[in-house]
């Protein structure tokens, strides 16, 4: 949320940060991987002592490839923020945010499971959600659903999530 | 006047003759608190009436599974008084819930943990057939793992759905019936 | 000697067990009945709900959030349609916020209910689990009357409500209202000085302040550490501004703190519900923007493009901006949050959900250690996490 102390951040790390978006009265900051330790632990000086989530994006086929999104909230003055670090698809790796936030230890973990995104200086990199012997990385886009198509009678069998078929942005209308 | 003790109330002496015939009034008192039937279907009827189910709650249909066990919708009164911890005391595995992969080999090693003769009931979408989520993480349908004797529909199934698929499998293992072979 | 003396046992408990709350396996590894490290082992429940998401529309995701978090239904459906609605830059009017924040209110007794059941269960007292599940099946009865369903409802739309609440709602969301103080009198009655329930839960798995920002341990965990931080209060959503309310807090971060701390957080829920059943005026329940909710049935007899709508709206969706959003709402275990990111299209390109029970048990091993191993039952009790929210 726009709060003081969110603006106060975003001032703080202007320096770090490559871009700034703002929507909804939201701020995110967009750091380069090298910085992202750097941004973290300024933040966390600025008074967001808590790391909410850690969570990535697929934005395939953008290039980068993944957004590791960093959510750190101000329980004093409550204001929250969003630091994001873009990672290249062929070997994502990002520094550890554990000396900063030890509670990134299991959302690393997830993160990794779940994108393949490794975090060097993390503890114990193993899969948290998935069977230890699971291949593939299920929230990337190319990873598919594995749907079972649905049968019905007199129908062409078809897997759920095409039966609202997905449709980009919209086109603008035509004058009426 | 000799004295004999008094009869106590409500018990007939017999007045058979001492040459030990049996009189039809004997017959009859025999036939009306006597029944006869097969090995089996005593059986049945025991087995039916104290199922015991192993605590198998995965997911949302644990919650009502449990209510189904609790006051209102008291499952005690068709016989499961327990749920078990142990699947070496109990009779039937409710699988309530989504069965992940992840949780498929536990699913399989404590239904052959548990001792013949056991029964499965399906509860819930998830585990008849992957219910809403058709993905790449779940079991879609808990008869790909165990036979299931009853599937239980609904997203969660009401508790008193539970107890109809409850009754359904207790008329089953009445009539002695096989399952199907899954 | 010495040798001996450090000889440590490893022990598996779960995913199969009757405490763990769900299928969580801890691996713990004791040194006699004291515990030097646990494991926890998650993602024996877990669905693919982020990617399932994903592949649907922002309606057609109205389903899956319950499933989610399945003690308190009503309020996870409130976490994904505020961000949704958040996303679109609509605000539902004000008497679906009125009935939304009654019917999340009810949700959290009813999942501070079943903790406490299950709690005290746990503890072996068993007739506490029979007490709680029977008022808990008022709260269902009446989740039921609104929606149609005891759990799972799908009744929250983005934007509003499905429909308006049926008569009879406001007596007897009253009945229950007024029936609660003397129930949850006579629980603590028989748990607060109870010798056995304070031997077992006093000093047990305690959490200090300092782990509880660490691990972003939020709910009555956290404010059972002293933590004060409410979503309700620090980032106030769906009307929640205007009522007036208290945030329990503890001070020792013990399992009787976190006890303490939800009693008391129901019955501030009762004067929550008390106040809104007060406000309660009437009026529209779902947003009148046609590109956002179904126009109402009467309307399609009337009006072509009232069809169109409807038409465009159930065959592909409304699209929102391309953006990203970030919505919490406080859930009985903590800050549920929905980020949501559109790239303009009907389906999200990412819809995350922080869940507060992952966070929570990660704190699990720092919480148990040196206690003994018959105190890991109370402490899982004590966190009230939900393995369905915990794997997703």
């Amino acid at each position: 949320m726009t709060g003081a102390a969110a603006e106060a951040l975003a001032r703080t790390l202007a320096g770090l940060a490559v871009a700034e978006e703002r929507f909804r009265d939201e701020v995110t900051l967009v750091v380069p991987a090298e910085r992202i330790l750097e941004a973290l632990g300024q933040a966390r000086e600025a008074g967001f002592a808590v790391l909410t989530d850690l969570t990535a994006i697929d934005r395939l086929p953008v290039e980068p490839r993944f957004e590791v999104v960093y959510l750190l909230t101000n329980y004093t003055t409550p204001a929250r923020v969003r630091i994001k670090v873009r990672v290249d698809a062929d070997d994502p790796v990002l520094p550890s945010a554990i000396p900063v936030y030890p509670g990134a230890n299991w959302l690393e973990r997830e993160v990794f499971d779940m994108f393949g995104i490794r975090f060097d200086g993390h503890p114990d990199l193993r899969r948290i959600l998935m069977p230890d012997d699971w291949e593939g990385h299920p929230l990337r886009k190319d990873f598919p659903l594995v749907e079972e198509p649905v049968h019905f009678v007199g129908h062409v069998p078809k897997v759920p999530s095409a039966i609202i078929p997905k449709t980009p942005r919209t086109p603008p209308t035509p004058p009426r | 006047m000799a004295l004999k003790p008094p009869e106590p109330a409500g018990i007939q002496v017999s007045r058979a003759p001492s040459s030990g015939a049996v009189t039809d009034a004997d017959a009859r008192a025999v036939e009306g608190s006597v029944l006869t039937t097969t090995v089996d279907r005593v059986v049945r009827w025991a087995r039916r009436n104290s199922v015991w189910p192993v605590q198998f709650g995965l997911a949302c249909c644990a919650i009502e599974m449990i209510s189904a066990a609790q006051s209102r919708y008291d499952i005690a009164r068709f016989g499961s008084e327990l749920f078990r911890a142990s699947p070496r005391q109990s009779d039937l595995m409710i699988v309530s819930g989504r069965v992940s992969q992840k949780m498929a080999p536990v699913l399989k090693h404590i239904h052959e943990q548990m001792l013949e003769p056991k029964w499965v009931i399906a509860m819930g979408d998830c585990a008849s057939c992957g219910g809403v989520f058709n993905n790449y993480a779940l079991v879609q349908g808990v008869d790909k793992l165990v036979p299931v004797d009853v599937y239980v529909a609904g997203c969660p199934p009401r508790p008193e759905a539970l107890l109809f698929g409850f009754t359904k499998l207790q008329e089953l293992i009445a009539r002695g019936t096989r399952r199907r072979p899954s | 000697m010495s040798e001996l003396a450090r000889e440590t046992l490893v022990l598996n408990m779960g995913p199969h067990h009757p405490s763990t709350h769900g299928v969580l396996r801890l691996i713990l590894e004791l040194e006699g009945e004291v515990i030097l490290r646990a494991d926890p082992v998650i993602g024996y429940l877990h669905t693919g709900f982020e990617k399932e998401m994903e592949t649907r529309t922002y309606h057609q995701n109205i389903v899956f959030p319950p499933r989610i978090e399945y003690l308190a239904t009503m309020i996870e459906e409130h976490a994904y349609v505020l961000a949704v609605e958040k996303l679109l830059g609509v605000r539902a009017p004000e008497r679906a916020e009125t009935i939304r924040i009654i019917l999340a209110e009810l949700s959290r007794i009813a999942s501070h209910l079943v903790w406490l059941g299950t709690s005290a269960i746990d503890v072996n007292v068993t007739s506490m689990l029979m007490y709680c599940f029977n008022d808990r099946e008022r709260v269902m009865d009446i989740l039921e009357m609104v929606s149609g369903q005891r759990m799972m409802h799908g009744y929250m739309r983005v934007g509003g409500l499905q429909w308006d609440v049926p008569a009879g709602f406001t007596e007897q969301v009253r009945a229950f209202a007024e029936a609660l103080p003397a129930r949850l009198d006579e629980y603590e009655r028989l748990l607060s000085d109870n010798l056995i329930w304070r031997e077992r839960t006093e000093g047990i798995a305690v959490l200090s302040y300092e782990d509880a920002l660490r691990y972003g341990c939020t709910g009555p965990i956290g404010r059972g550490s002293g933590v004060r931080y409410d979503v309700r209060k620090a980032f106030p959503y769906g009307g929640y501004e205007t009522y007036d309310f208290d945030i329990p807090l503890g001070s020792r971060g013990d399992s009787y703190d976190r006890y303490t701390v939800r009693m008391e957080e129901m019955r501030q829920s009762r004067r929550l519900i008390l106040q809104a059943l007060d406000r309660l005026r009437d009026g529209p329940v779902i947003v009148d923007d046609r590109k956002v909710a179904l126009p109402p049935r009467g309307e399609l007899v009337r009006s072509m493009e009232a069809v169109i709508h409807q038409f465009k709206l159930v065959s592909e969706g409304f699209h929102p901006p391309a953006g990203e959003v970030y919505s919490a709402v406080e859930s009985p275990r903590g800050e549920k949050g929905y980020y949501l990111v559109s790239d303009g299209g009907n389906r999200p390109v990412r819809a995350r959900v922080r869940s507060p029970s992952f966070n929570n048990l990660q704190a699990l091993p720092v919480m148990i250690y040196r206690n003994m191993v018959s105190d890991v039952v109370v402490a899982i009790a004590s966190i009230d996490i939900v393995l369905g929210d915990v794997d997703r």
